[in-house]
């Protein structure tokens, strides 16, 4: 088992330094100098050098990169280029929006997936599970902004139980707050459990054919404790697999909804540092989902041993 | 007044007929052994006994089990009954047991159920049922799972499950047909004395008379979901008067006719001397490697042409690893292996070409070693790359129907898939396979134990013709001695990596001489040797 840990933190830390190269010689590659993207068109050439040599822009490229990595550790990544702040004070105010919005959004798909996928798994070819298999389909089709407009005519402009965009702050309190993330994180959450479902249903249908599954029945265990106890967590893994790529996409990928309810998330952040040229906001977000994905990878990888005693064992 | 009692069962899914006008009873204390061959309908009416039928099933009949009736009975009076008056053991118990429940919970979890013990209870009574089983706590902790646990170990902990509540009735479906035959000898031992400890009904399904012979007091023979004979063991097996009795009981001893014995003349065929086959095993730290495992230890011998040799021994023992050397899918740790006068060690992959064109292989499991989705024109084709010259597709085409036509198949059968084979036809298409290179060496995998007694003697006839006709020299590699006698010249008992005795078949499974020869062949079930004791018996 401290092996397997071991030897996953080890994967893990390849990845990222891999990952860094890879992000820092894009930016390398991209045209444009930074110095005298700041300055601006009319700047003088010894302005420019001058914030170029302020900015570290004439060492050598392996220096570059290597005090750039090791900004990392002391979460310094550098300054924006068009907000003149530190990038990690620009990821720190949308990351305490973005993150509660995927934590949300992911314990409410699963939520709703699990049991969607159980229900239909143990009425195969009935009329419930074609039901809720149509559902399902439904909800992978439609894209999730629908979604969301649907949710704010019904809750916030007709019902108006909560806000239809914006974002107060924590600091209005933690009930304001919670209020303006729950129709986002709603509509992020549907066609996630829509795919959820169908890859527990899958997953049940496969391992309820197994032969430990009537030594189960045999045993005398009525039909639904078998599909809790005995199927359920064998069929976790790969309910655990797409959990884990959802939750990176929850992260990162929410820039519609975050538009579509005016969040200040890290979504719109990415999106207007790219339209601003502001490339050094782009690399410590990009790098910041980078750590995201492998410790999420990670976490799912640990929790296949504890699913899985196989696993706990293997070399 | 028996314990179980079926009358005229009739069972249908969709269109077809499985079982017609079923009869059959157990009596406390009395084992049943229910023969036939594969779809004739035995695990269909033990299936039925516990209601776990597939959904789609209609059945008709009267069950009674102590008084109740079965098939009327609604779902949680027979989730009262599962597990706790009639227990079942399966085939395959490498896969009957749920992985990610460790072998305690899985024992404890049905005694919890059905008596409503608290978890330390039931887990003590799972402990003795365990012991019982010869699992004891001190070797097999509670807390294992089942891959820690070797197949007769894991058929150990489903044979506990089915017994834990001492049931009335115990149905064991093909309890012991995946194990080598001296785990089978035990487990049924372990059934034989749990059946006379608690007057306990036994239904043993099985496709194997000989261990039905030995086991059962009464014996029903099932074909095509109908009962051919039922009645007292001994006296069926003995007189057996009907037809389907005495073509099964011919069939499961049949020994292949072979006049013509190649004799040994001219340069060796295959030649191993002193290989060795090292496994790494589990490290120790992450530091400290483990022990390496020796899965085969300085094994030599020589085969000649034509010779038809087997390698008999227990599961584990390292038979399969030596082939897989012999057939250069595994590299030695040590030795050197010569085939035809060139040897395989530090061959590149096209110089082995050469040797592999000359051997090939014929594995145990017809359905798993074809590609479903491939026909089998070019299935039997695949090992023609092998040769000098890549035929045109008019001499494969012919190459092939050459050798389906030797296997008994036609040329027309080249265009199917092999779905739409039966399990033996599906085993000549592999020998087929072997055969299109004209190999002078076969190595077979326990070529025959995956089919039913009469389509196995037609295996092992056809392994016969083609040795007489061809010369084609094997290496059979198989745990059942009914096999190696029928077939073989010559014999290798290995035991533990090592081969400990080798000699003429007949004398060595005659007179074994070697402790691991001596166990394998009284654990080995023997029809003959089992009516005749049964006669004995009853005087």
């Amino acid at each position: 088992m401290a092996a397997y840990l071991v030897k996953r933190l080890l994967v893990g830390l390849v990845t990222l330094l891999a990952a860094s190269i890879v992000v820092f010689s894009v930016l390398e590659i991209v045209p444009g100098d930074p110095a005298q993207l700041m300055l601006g068109m009319n700047a003088t050439p010894e302005a420019v050098a001058a914030l170029r040599e302020q900015l570290g822009l004439d060492l050598p490229l392996i220096w570059r990169y290597l005090s750039w990595l090791g900004g990392f550790f002391v979460l310094d990544f550098g300054r924006s280029y068009t907000y003149s702040v530190p990038v990690s004070e620009l990821i720190a105010e949308r990351i305490v929006v973005s993150l509660p919005l995927a934590i949300i959004s992911l314990i409410l798909s699963t939520a709703i997936a699990i049991p969607v996928g159980l229900f239909a798994a143990a009425r195969r070819g009935k009329a419930a599970d074609a039901v809720s298999m149509g559902l399902s389909q439904f909800g992978v089709a439609v894209p999730n902004f629908w979604f969301a407009l649907i949710l704010i005519y019904v809750f916030a402009v007709w019902l108006r139980m909560v806000p239809a965009g914006g974002f107060p702050g924590w600091s209005a309190g933690l009930w304001p707050a919670l209020k303006a993330l729950i129709l986002p994180a709603i509509a992020l959450a549907l066609p996630q459990a829509a795919i959820l479902a169908r890859v527990t249903r899958q997953a049940l249908l496969e391992v309820l054919g197994e032969d430990y599954i009537r030594t189960a029945r045999a045993k005398g265990m009525p039909w639904r404790y078998v599909l809790w106890r005995h199927a359920l967590r064998n069929a976790m893994i790969p309910v655990l697999t797409i959990l884990g790529l959802q939750f990176a996409f929850l992260l990162a990928g929410t820039i519609i909804i975050e538009n579509v309810f005016y969040l200040p998330g890290l979504g719109r952040l990415i999106f207007q540092a790219i339209t601003q040229r502001d490339l050094i906001v782009v690399e410590g977000v990009v790098m910041l989902l980078v750590v995201a994905v492998i410790v999420v990878n990670l976490l799912v990888d640990l929790s296949y041993a504890l699913v899985d005693p196989r696993l706990r064992s293997r070399r | 007044m028996s314990l179980l009692e079926i009358e005229g069962l009739d069972l249908s899914i969709g269109d077809s007929r499985i079982l017609k006008g079923v009869d059959l009873s157990v009596a406390p204390g009395e084992v049943m052994g229910l023969v036939g061959e594969s779809g004739s309908g035995k695990s269909m009416t033990a299936l039925t006994l516990m209601r776990l039928l597939p959904e789609a099933a209609r059945v008709s009949g009267r069950v009674t089990f102590s008084g109740i009736d079965i098939l009327a009975a609604d779902e949680a009076r027979m989730c009262a009954l599962r597990g706790d008056d009639i227990g079942m053991v399966f085939q395959e118990p490498m896969t009957a047991l749920n992985p990610v429940k460790s072998i305690g919970e899985q024992v404890a979890e049905g005694i919890r159920w059905h008596t409503g013990a608290n978890r330390a209870d039931a887990e003590a009574r799972a402990k003795t049922i365990l012991d019982r089983v010869g699992l004891p706590e001190s070797r097999f902790p509670l807390s294992r799972y089942p891959h820690e646990l070797s197949g007769g170990q894991r058929q150990r902990v489903v044979i506990a499950i089915a017994c834990a509540l001492k049931p009335k009735l115990l149905i064991a479906d093909e309890p012991t047909t995946a194990l080598d035959v001296m785990l089978q000898a035990q487990i049924l031992e372990l059934l034989r004395d749990l059946v006379d400890e608690n007057r306990m009904g036994l239904l043993l399904i099985s496709h194997d008379l000989a261990v039905v012979a030995d086991m059962a007091d009464r014996i029903t023979i099932m074909r095509s979901g109908e009962v051919m004979e039922a009645g007292e063991t001994a006296r069926t097996l003995s007189e057996q008067l009907h037809p389907y009795t005495r073509q099964l009981a011919l069939a499961s001893m049949h020994v292949p006719e072979r006049s013509k014995v190649h004799a040994a003349n001219g340069p060796n065929l295959l030649e191993v001397q002193q290989l060795t086959r090292d496994y790494p095993s589990r490290r120790v730290s992450l530091f400290t490697p483990g022990e390496p495992t020796r899965a085969v230890d300085h094994v030599s011998f020589s085969m000649h042409a034509g010779q038809s040799m087997a390698l008999v021994g227990r599961s584990g023992c390292g038979k399969s690893t030596l082939a897989r050397m012999i057939l250069a899918l595994d590299r030695p740790t040590s030795g050197d292996i010569s085939f035809r006068g060139m040897s395989l060690a530090g061959k590149s992959e096209s110089e082995l070409r050469v040797a592999r064109r000359d051997m090939q292989v014929v594995f145990q499991d017809p359905y798993g070693s074809f590609d479903p989705r491939h026909r089998v024109e070019r299935l039997v084709s695949e090992p023609l790359h092998l040769l000098y010259k890549r035929p045109t597709p008019t001499e494969r085409r012919e190459m092939v129907a050459r050798a389906l036509h030797e296997v008994g198949l036609g040329a027309d059968d080249m265009h199917k898939y092999p779905h739409e084979f039966s399990g033996g036809q599906r085993q000549r298409i592999s020998i087929a396979r072997a055969l299109i290179t004209r190999p002078k060496l076969i190595i077979a995998d326990e070529p025959v134990s995956a089919l039913d007694v009469s389509i196995r003697a037609q295996i092992l006839d056809l392994f016969a013709e083609l040795n007489q006709r061809l010369g084609v020299a094997y290496l059979f590699i198989t745990h059942d001695l009914t096999v190696a006698r029928a077939i073989t010249d010559d014999v290798m008992v290995m035991h533990e990596g090592k081969i400990v005795e080798s000699g003429r078949t007949a004398d060595v499974l005659d007179n074994p001489r070697s402790q691991a020869a001596k166990e394998l062949v009284a654990a080995a079930p023997d029809l003959h040797r089992a009516i005749v004791r049964r006669l004995r018996e009853e005087g």
